[in-house]
């Protein structure tokens, strides 16, 4: 059942419109990412289920009840900046026990709720400190304690993760899961980091200029994507252009090699081109490989990424990535090299839009 | 750097140090000639036991306290809120708080003769409390450059926006907001303007004596006028009291470096 929902929701700053006719219902305790570029409306999006923005128009409800009159501070919303927020002034227990005190708790329970908290972030010895005497993800990690404490219907996180070095990154977004799951509570995480998003999400919704180009669950969004922006925002992705040969049989041809697609082209016309998809990993060069479809081409670049190595090869006007894993006996194809790429014909997707 | 450069500058310090301290000597020194013959602290001796000395200095204390309170209630949620919702006002409200450098206190002080006269819809003058009143007024514009440039550059130090929202979003109200998170988190600032404002309030002269109150910067003035070393004394006490506020917006500046993160 729709926990929160968002109707019809737009923002514009003066003549600009952020956000266009936003509509989405988020059931309790989902975790949904909002993920896209710079500039997309996605931050626009949670700052107004926060009350820090006023939507130009629809509606926000939270548990049916309507949030268009209520403040920042009447919402019962907890969140998490990106900036970590702690107030310098207060140590770790001061900070967690702000919004208990601000609701007129007891103290006894107050002392309570704050070391249940800390627990749950594993944080119980550091309640002494002050900010600026704690690392970056401990510091994230306390002001995911502090909105939780008050026990919020939402909780908003506005790029947590940003601003810690990578390794942290991970496995704060994994203890950000855990927790999310073990309190059951609804959440809103909003990224630019597609990795970010795939890895926690029951489901993404992937923004474009405003609007909401897929909603679906991070397999969905990864394996299935509904529009270029889609699939080449979201991992790596080869674009290909190919010419329908026969629409009836799905034939084509890539830069003079033809193949047969498993998706329906019937709707197209002789000679038409048309915009393929492929990701990188569903191509392998191994002789006897899996894979219904080749295509022959010349390496023209290859590039050592650590655990991958992703080699780019020339076919007609097109260029096509794919990615070997690296281990100490793989040679990497030579450039200028003739190689032949096989991949399964259902993993060439037709990008419609 | 050359060693004509390196003379150049060590001359260019004694000079500054030379102009600023042999006058400041010669002052320290006139002050202790009271008794004849012998340096002594005669002078201090008698402008500390003096009831007048006592009477007008409280009154400047009480007055800056006073002061400080009525600029702090003012300042600090005018620069928050520019700050956080009008940042584009800054720049005028920046010069509306240098006005005061601009006009001079006896054309503040003639202003409010004439608007709040006896005869006058809101008689200020007419009582000793209103005249006080309007003289704490008057001191919180003398200082308003100060004490706003002090709390504005505490507010840069933090992210307010981000922290109001924060605050916000645990359920504060803006008293909340500004009382529990902003003021204590600009409190060095605040400190620092506080103390200018001391010292500005404790030797002004022109708004006391033209509203007719019993300052210590009139009384400086009596003085002055009246006796032959206790001025001096008087002077090396002012200064000694001017110093300590500066000594104190150092120390409070520290502490405030040391409860920030290292860059």
């Amino acid at each position: 059942m729709a926990f929160l929902t968002l109707t019809n929701i737009q923002k514009s700053f003066g003549p600009v419109k952020v956000v266009h006719d936003f509509d989405m219902t988020i059931d309790k305790g989902e975790f949904v990412s909002f993920l896209g570029p710079s500039g997309c409306g996605k931050t626009t999006i949670l700052r107004m289920i926060a009350g820090f923005e006023v939507p130009t128009g629809g509606s926000i409800v939270i548990d049916n009840r309507d949030q268009g009159n209520l403040k920042p501070n009447q919402r019962n919303i907890g969140m998490v900046f990106q900036a970590y927020a702690l107030f310098p002034n207060m140590n770790v227990h001061q900070n967690v026990a702000f919004g208990l005190k601000v609701a007129g708790k007891r103290k006894a329970e107050i002392d309570a709720r704050v070391k249940e908290m800390l627990s749950l972030i594993k944080l119980e010895h550091l309640a002494d400190r002050y900010p600026y005497q704690m690392s970056g993800g401990q510091q994230q990690r306390v002001a995911l304690a502090r909105a939780l404490a008050p026990m919020p219907q939402v909780l908003l996180l506005d790029e947590p993760l940003s601003a810690l070095d990578a390794k942290i990154r991970v496995s704060l977004r994994e203890e950000i899961r855990l927790i999310q799951q073990k309190l059951g509570i609804t959440t809103v995480f909003v990224t630019h980091d597609q990795e970010e998003a795939l890895s926690i999400s029951d489901r993404i919704v992937v923004m474009n200029a405003g609007r909401a180009d897929q909603i679906g669950t991070p397999f969905e969004i990864y394996n299935k994507p509904t529009t270029r922006f889609v699939a080449s925002f979201v991992g790596t992705l080869n674009i290909i252009e190919a010419k329908v040969v026969d629409p009836a049989t799905s034939r084509i041809a890539i830069g003079g090699q033809q193949l047969a697609l498993k998706e329906p082209i019937a709707s197209m016309k002789a000679s038409e081109v048309i915009s393929l998809a492929l990701r990188p990993e569903a191509v392998t060069i191994a002789e006897g490989a899996k894979g219904d479809t080749e295509l022959t081409g010349e390496v023209i670049a290859t590039n050592f990424l650590g655990s991958v190595i992703r080699t780019r090869i020339r076919v007609g006007e097109n260029v096509v990535s794919f990615d070997m894993f690296n281990s100490p006996g793989i040679r990497p194809p030579a450039i200028g090299e003739t190689i032949t790429l096989h991949f399964a014909a259902s993993d060439l997707l037709v990008i419609r839009d | 750097m050359s060693v004509w450069a390196r003379i150049a500058g060590w001359a260019a310090l004694v000079f500054g140090l030379l102009y600023f301290f042999v006058p400041l000597a010669g002052l320290f020194e006139f002050s202790l000639r009271a008794r004849r013959g012998v340096y002594s602290f005669d002078a201090y001796v008698r402008v500390l036991a003096d009831p007048q000395f006592q009477a007008t200095f409280s009154y400047s204390v009480v007055m800056a306290l006073v002061t400080i309170v009525i600029g702090v209630l003012i300042v600090v949620p005018t620069a928050f809120w520019v700050r956080l919702k009008m940042p584009w006002a800054r720049p005028y409200v920046e010069f509306l708080t240098l006005m005061p450098l601009v006009i001079p206190a006896i054309v503040i002080v003639f202003g409010y003769i004439r608007l709040y006269n006896t005869s006058s819809w809101l008689p200020l003058t007419g009582s000793v409390f209103g005249t006080n009143l309007l003289l704490a007024f008057g001191y919180t514009i003398l200082a308003l450059p100060y004490m706003y440039r002090a709390v504005d550059t505490g507010l840069r130090t933090i992210d307010v926006a981000t922290l109001t929202e924060a605050a916000q979003s645990l359920g504060a109200g803006w008293t909340t907001i500004l009382s529990r998170v902003i003021l204590p988190n600009v409190l060095p600032a605040v400190l620092s303007g506080a103390f200018l404002t001391f010292a500005i309030v404790i030797g002004e002269f022109t708004l006391a004596a033209l509203l007719d109150r019993p300052a210590f910067g009139p009384y400086l003035q009596r003085i002055g006028a009246n006796k032959p070393y206790e001025p001096f004394a008087l002077s090396v006490i002012a200064f000694a009291i001017t110093w300590g506020c500066l000594a104190l917006i150092q120390l409070v500046s520290r502490l405030q470096k040391t409860t920030r993160r290292p860059a």
